[in-house]
Formats: C-alpha cells, sequence, structure tokens
C-alpha cells in the first residue's frame, strides 16, 4: 500500500511491546522494593516474567521483520550501530565499578589521617590458579566464536559454524560453573563474606555483574546457534550473530581487565 | 508547495486510540506524549516549590507542621516545624526537574518530534524502542511519585536527602521510600539511554540526501551532542546508585568508613555524571535558541561551525570538571587547581554561543514575537547563571558561598530560567507546527514578561542571601535573612500564576487557537526542513525523501 515510499529505512507498525515491558519493569522494580523490605518475591517474580517474555516476543518480531526483507542495508548499518552504542554504555556501566575498585585499592581507608578502620585479613586467592583457567576458558570461548565466524562468512562448512557456536556456549557455561564454584568455595569454605568490607563489595559486585553478562552472552550466543541450525545467517546478512560476538568480546575484555586488577592487583 | 507530494498518500486507516498513543512507533506522536508527561510532572514539581517558597516567606515554620500540612498560617505555638516534609519537597523536587522534567521535555519531546525532522528523517532509527524509551520514563515518572507517597524516613512518607541522594544520608533513610527513588532513577536513566542511542544512530545514518555533519541544523546537533553525554554519564550513575543500593539493603560498604568505604566516592562517581548532566539539560535549549535568534532576527545563525564545535567542546569539557561541586570535601589543593581551571576553560566555547547569537541579533530585523523573547530572555538569564557559575568555580570564594544560598540562584538562573525559557521558547515557536493552530501574540507575551519577572524576583535576592550566608535546604532561616526571602516568595507566587496562565494559553492554543494554515508561519528564516511542512505535520513525513533545495537554504551567503 505504501506506494509512496521512495527510502530503504524501516518505518514499523504499531507494537504493544513498549507498553507491556514497561508495565512489567516497573511491576518488577516495585516488587523487588517491597521484596527487599520483606514481602516476599512474588510481584517481582511477576514483573520479571512480563519482561522476559516481552524481550521474547520483541525479538521473535524483529527475526519476522529480518525475514521479511525490512532489514536493507542501511538499517542494517543502523542496528551494527545501535548495537555498538548499547555496548559503549555498558562500558561505562563498568567504568562506575573500576572507579570504585581503583579508589579503594590505591587510596585505601586506613591510610586516611585519623582513621579508624583496620582492614580484615582473609584467605588469598591464587590468581593464578582457578581464575588464570578461567581468563583461558572465556579467551578460548570467544576464539571459538570468531572461528564460526569466520566459517559463515568465509562460507566454510555450516558444520564448522554450528561447532564453533556451540564450543563458545559450552565453554561459557563452564566459565560460570568455576566462577559458581569460586564463590561457593570462598563463602563457605573459606572465611569471605559479601557484606562487612569495601573488598568483598567490589570483588562480588564487579565479577557479580561481569558474570551477568556472562550469562546473558551465553544465552545470546546459544539462541544465534539455534538460529544458525534453523538457516538463518547468510554470509552476508547475520546481524544477530555480529550482535552476540561483539557482546561476547566485550565480556572478555571486561573479564581481562577484572583478573589483572581485581585478582592479580587486589588480592 | 512540495507537500502534498512530500507526505503522500492518506490510505493509512485510523489508528485507534490505544493503538496511537500506547503502541506508538511514531516518532512526533511519542514526541508529544514526552511533552505532555513532561509538563505534568513539571507542575507536581513546581507545586512542591511554591509551597517551600509559602513556608520561606517568614521567619519561622508556619505550614509544615507536624500536626499537619496547612495551606494557613499556623498561630505562633500551634506548630511543630516537620523537617522531614521540607527535606522530602527538595527532594522530590530535585529529582523531578533533572530527570524526568527538563530532559524528557526537551531531548524526549522536542527531540523526538522535530530531530528527525531537521534531517529529513522519516522516523527514528528504531521507532519500537523510542516508545520503549517513553514508557519507561512514563514508569520511572510513577516510581519517583511513589517514592515521595511511600514509607520513608523519620517514620513519615518520602525521603528527605536531597536529589544527589548522598549517602551516609540516603544509605540510611527507613523506609521503601528510598529504594524506590532509586529504581525510579535506574528507570529513567535506562529510558534516557536507550533514547542516546536512537538519537545517534538517527542522527548518522538517516540524513537526507547531501546533508553533511557541517550542513545539519544546529538543533539536530545539540540533541546529538546530548545524546553522547546521556550514552556514556548515565550508565556511570546506574553504577553509583546501585552501589547504594546494595549498601542499604544487602550489607556492602561502598559508603561506608566503618568496612573502609568512603562517602566521598560516591560523590565523585555522582557527579561525574552531575556535571555532564547540566550540559545534558542545556545543549538542547542552545539549539531551541540558535534557530529562534535566526528566524526573528531574519539574519543566518552567525557562526554555524563554531557553534557547532562550541557544543562539542562543552560536552567534552563537561567530563572532566566534576569536582568543583565537591571542594569542601578535602580534596589536595592541586585536583583543586585542575579541577577550577579546567571548569573556567567551559566558559572560552560557552562565550562563543552567547557572543554568536548576540551577533546574530546584531543589525537583524527583529520583531519581538514570544518565541523570540523567550529566547532573548534565555540569552540574558543564562549569562547572568553563567558568570555566577564563574565566580563559584573559584574553589577559594567556594568555601564561603558552597551550600549557600548563591549557589541556589546560579544554578535556577542556567537551569529554572536557561532550560526552561529554552523550553517555553521552544513551545511557542512549534506549538502551530505542531498542533496546527496558534497560541494568541498578547496572551504569549503576557506570559513571558510575568514569567520574566517572576523568576528573577525569586531568584535575584537569593544571590544576595547567599551573600548574606543563608545556607541552602533549611526549613526556616534567622530573622536577620527575612526581607528577601520574603520578596523572593512573592516572585515565585507571580511565576507560578505565569505557569497557570500558560497552561491556560496551551489549554486555549489546541481548542480554540486561530487555525494556521501556511507551512513556514515564521518567515523564509524559519528555514529547517519542518517549515516545508503542513501544520500539523501527517502522520508520516518524508516518505518522499527531501531533496537538497528544501533544506540547502544558505540565505545570506
Amino acid at each position: 500500500m505504501a506506494g509512496a515510499k521512495n527510502h530503504d529505512y524501516h518505518i514499523l507498525p504499531p507494537s504493544v511491546w513498549p507498553f507491556v515491558g514497561s508495565v512489567g519493569g516497573f511491576v518488577m522494580l516495585f516488587g523487588a522494593v517491597l521484596w527487599m523490605h520483606g514481602s516476599g518475591p512474588y510481584l517481582f517474580g511477576m514483573g520479571f516474567v512480563a519482561v522476559l517474555f516481552t524481550m521474547y516476543a520483541w525479538w521473535a518480531d524483529v527475526i519476522r521483520e529480518s525475514h521479511a526483507g525490512d532489514h536493507t542495508p542501511v538499517v542494517q548499518i543502523g542496528l551494527r550501530y545501535g548495537f555498538i552504542f548499547f555496548i559503549m554504555s555498558e562500558v561505562m556501566f563498568f567504568a562506575a565499578w573500576f572507579w570504585s575498585f581503583f579508589k579503594h585499592t590505591i587510596y585505601p581507608m586506613n591510610e586516611y589521617v585519623g582513621s579508624t578502620y583496620v582492614p580484615p585479613v582473609f584467605y588469598q586467592v591464587d590468581p593464578l590458579h582457578l581464575p588464570l583457567i578461567n581468563t583461558l576458558i572465556l579467551l578460548l570461548s570467544g576464539a571459538a566464536v570468531t572461528w564460526s565466524h569466520h566459517a559463515l562468512v568465509h562460507g566454510g562448512p555450516r558444520r564448522d559454524v554450528e561447532h564453533g557456536l556451540l564450543a563458545a556456549v559450552i565453554l561459557g557455561i563452564v566459565f560460570t560453573f568455576f566462577q559458581a564454584y569460586e564463590y561457593h568455595y570462598l563463602l563457605v569454605d573459606q572465611d569471605w563474606s559479601f557484606s562487612g568490607d569495601k573488598f568483598f563489595a567490589n570483588f562480588f559486585m564487579a565479577t557479580g555483574f561481569h558474570g551477568v553478562h556472562v550469562i546473558i552472552g551465553t544465552i545470546f550466543l546459544f539462541i544465534c546457534y539455534l538460529r544458525v541450525r534453523a538457516g538463518h545467517f547468510t554470509a552476508e546478512r547475520h546481524i544477530g550473530f555480529e550482535a552476540a560476538a561483539w557482546y561476547w568480546h566485550f565480556v572478555d575484555v571486561v573479564w581481562l581487565f577484572l583478573f589483572f586488577a581485581v585478582y592479580i592487583w587486589g588480592l | 508547495m512540495a507537500d502534498a507530494a512530500l507526505t503522500g498518500h492518506d490510505d493509512h486507516a485510523k489508528p485507534g486510540f490505544f493503538t496511537r498513543w500506547f503502541m506508538s512507533t511514531n516518532h512526533k506522536d511519542i514526541g508529544v506524549l514526552y511533552l505532555i508527561v513532561s509538563g505534568i510532572a513539571g507542575f507536581i514539581s513546581v507545586a512542591f516549590t511554591v509551597y517551600m517558597r509559602l513556608e520561606l516567606m517568614e521567619p519561622g515554620v508556619q505550614y509544615m507542621c507536624l500536626e499537619g500540612a496547612r495551606l494557613t498560617a499556623a498561630a505562633i505555638g500551634e506548630c511543630t516545624p516537620n523537617g522531614h516534609l521540607w527535606n522530602v519537597l527538595i527532594t522530590g523536587h530535585g529529582i523531578l526537574m533533572m530527570f524526568f522534567v527538563v530532559i524528557p521535555a526537551l531531548f524526549g519531546g522536542f527531540g523526538n518530534y522535530f530531530m528527525p525532522l531537521h534531517i529529513g528523517a522519516p522516523d527514528m532509527a528504531f521507532p519500537r524502542l523510542n516508545n520503549l524509551s517513553f514508557w519507561l520514563f512514563f514508569a520511572g515518572t510513577t516510581l519517583a511519585v511513589a517514592s515521595v507517597l511511600a514509607p520513608g524516613g523519620n517514620g513519615q512518607a518520602g525521603s528527605g536527602v536531597g536529589w544527589v541522594l548522598y549517602p551516609p544520608l540516603s544509605v540510611n533513610e527507613g523506609g521503601m521510600s528510598m529504594d524506590l527513588a532509586i529504581f525510579a532513577v535506574h528507570v529513567s536513566g535506562a529510558s534516557s539511554i536507550l533514547g542516546a542511542i536512537n538519537i545517534i544512530t538517527t542522527f548518522l545514518n538517516m540524513r537526507a540526501p547531501g546533508m553533511t555533519l557541517h550542513k545539519v541544523p544546529l538543533f539536530a546537533w545539540s540533541i546529538f551532542v546530548t545524546a553522547w553525554l546521556i550514552l556514556l554519564a548515565l550508565p556511570v550513575l546506574a553504577g553509583a546508585i546501585t552501589m547504594l543500593l546494595t549498601d542499604r539493603n544487602f550489607g556492602t560498604t561502598f559508603f561506608d568508613p566503618a568496612g573502609g568505604g568512603d562517602p566521598v566516592l560516591y560523590q565523585h562517581i555522582l557527579w561525574f555524571f552531575g556535571h555532564p548532566e547540566v550540559y545534558i539539560v542545556i545543549l538542547p535549549a542552545f539549539g531551541i535558541v540558535s534557530h529562534i535568534v535566526a528566524t526573528f532576527s531574519r539574519k543566518p545563525i552567525f557562526g554555524y561551525l563554531p557553534m557547532v564545535y562550541a557544543m562539542v567542546a562543552i560536552g567534552a569539557l563537561g567530563f572532566v570538571v566534576w569536582a568543583h561541586h565537591m571542594y569542601t570535601v578535602g580534596m589536595s589543593l592541586s585536583q583543586q587547581a585542575y579541577f577550577m581551571i579546567a571548569t573556567m576553560i567551559i566558559a572560552v566555547p560557552t562565550g562563543v554561543k552567547i557572543f554568536s547569537w548576540i551577533a546574530t541579533i546584531w543589525g537583524g530585523s527583529i520583531s519581538f514575537r514570544t518565541p523570540m523573547l523567550f529566547a532573548m530572555g534565555f540569552i540574558f538569564l543564562f549569562t547572568v547563571g553563567g558568570v555566577t557559575g564563574i565566580v563559584l568555580s573559584q574553589a577559594g570564594i567556594d568555601r564561603a558561598y558552597h551550600d549557600t544560598y548563591y549557589v541556589v540562584a546560579h544554578f535556577h538562573y542556567v537551569m529554572s530560567l536557561g532550560a526552561v525559557f529554552g523550553i517555553f521558547a521552544g513551545i511557542y515557536y512549534w506549538i502551530g507546527k505542531m498542533s496546527g493552530r496558534q497560541y494568541p501574540e498578547w496572551a504569549g507575551k503576557l506570559h513571558f514578561w510575568t514569567f520574566f519577572i517572576g523568576t528573577n524576583i525569586t531568584f535575584f535576592p537569593q544571590h544576595f542571601l547567599g551573600n548574606q550566608g543563608m545556607p541552602r535546604r533549611y526549613i526556616d532561616y534567622p530573622e536577620a535573612f527575612a526581607y528577601w526571602n520574603q520578596i523572593s516568595s512573592y516572585g515565585a507566587f507571580l511565576s507560578f500564576a505565569s505557569f497557570l496562565f500558560f497552561i491556560g494559553i496551551v489549554a486555549y492554543t489546541l481548542v480554540a487557537g486561530r487555525k494556521i494554515k501556511e507551512a513556514d508561519y515564521w518567515g523564509e528564516y524559519a528555514d529547517t526542513l519542518e517549515w516545508t511542512l503542513p501544520n500539523p505535520p501527517p502522520e508520516h513525513t518524508f516518505e518522499q525523501l527531501p531533496t537538497r533545495d528544501m533544506w540547502d537554504k544558505q540565505p545570506g551567503h
């Protein structure tokens, strides 16, 4: 019908997902406040489910539009731009946590004149033990994504694309498992706690937020794996794959900074 | 005109109310929604301040009583001061104005509506995401209002910690109110970040054929620079208030010295966001004023390229001056010297802008219509606020002025009289375009003069109060400060009356304003692309992309 349209941009029909997602977000956060003040997690859970459902439905729409040919070259450029800016905002989010870490490490409170704070003595993690293994796992996972990407771009066998992605996903899960094991070891078997000292605050919030990003990135890659299986990507058109790969490398780089700062220097 | 061909077909079925306003993917409708909701939030926020000025009119506490807040003065001895209520109102005013009024009106409202039109784009790059930005903003506003009403500190409703949410106060404030406020800021931050991603992508990817970066209209440039500041500053704030949240609820000690934490760290991270924030607030107003000044002086803007790069410079410098908000926390002398010098350097690009506006007006054929009055009011008042800013940038002088009413006067001159004048200027400039009906000129002029006089009577005496040493954020003051406080309150009442009158003007214009037919009703120097469209523009604009002759006017060259 839109015979007058003479451009390649993507004009969307109305969609209910932004409204549903925002209502879900409101319910989730309002519920989170109630939960933190002892009213149970139910409202939070309802909101969280609404947000997850919105994500699923929204991105399903995006994939459908992609198949319908709405993602012209200029729209693809826009999608790439948008995702890069999203990653930039994520980088700045981590800047706040690193800021806190560097401040507390370079200018610890116990060196302030008149401070009565005494840093606690606690079990020291050997950074060259599990953390180094985890570093290698994550880097290897990044390499697997690149293997898969190259196989896709250069028309390699589809099997390589699938195996590379699957390897990346599995390595991501192993990383998360090792992180969880480390947390458990430190909190249960050793004398660490989440609260009480600025070191624990920095350690758990920085590595914890990184861990959340690893989980998100793993899911993202797994969705890409399913989409490869469904035959969605071609050598020219695979924005979703590219975004997942960029996101995964961003998670990699944040981990490298965490590894050198929080583990090697901080401990 | 090429309008008919431009706007094309009307064969779309007319969308229903819910579809149009709740499921919108249309940048113009979303821009209108932003303006409406930020207007409502602005009314709530302004009502808070009028009540505060009422309380400050006389020494002693007569209205905010523990026995119950009242609208008539209590007799002596009948009122126990309710400092918590006062603190809640200043906090609510600050948070609402900062996150839910000025950014959404300028960046969300005008940015959404006119930035794509200025660059000749048919819509935003991510229209659905655009709607998510709006509804997250709405959710955040609801959380912020809920925070004022929810159980909070001192066994009362609301949080009284100030909009900056400094620990330890914000960590120790009881109740859910503070957590709701933190989430409100999170959600509004997410909304702004998504909006910024959308704006930057639109700006870079969807300009009309031939419109190189050095030919983009100044308003679109101002929104683009603002978007960068939002993209890079707001996530840092999100980190800081997440630390507050875990300090409050999960026992971390980021800001608690007993656990090795540092409350000053919060101030650093907050102001690393907070200083770019003040440019986020003011830059879009710069853009609006540039267009209005050129239009009503009947001259092209003086020094287009310096104007662009002045905004870029202000944006970049805005990231490296944050600690001038915290000279008194015990920074080393060299730190203070650095932040002082860096801050003063910002006066250079700002001066470029002020003098370019003046040079645009200079020798022009000026018509003093309401938008032009507000724009000239903006230039004058923003300059006053900028000059007091230079005073405050001096670390030594700030020792005396820190947390006095001088600071209150300063930032209200740049924001209440700068950004808000920019919003009003934009509304009068564009309301005919957006609604198809023109406001009555006499009413606009009356609004301007009452508002100009009212706000100056409100805020100019606050410089004197600051000089006398009156501290900020108190419900009461000694007899010595009574004189100027009373005058300031009268000014606030006049401004509020003027604001009510403005609401009346908008209501009248939308319902019964004179219909306005010609597309470029402000004349040939309003030469950006929105002036080639009918009033109001059709649902979809620029489905035929604009050709170069439509926007590349270069008048006077």
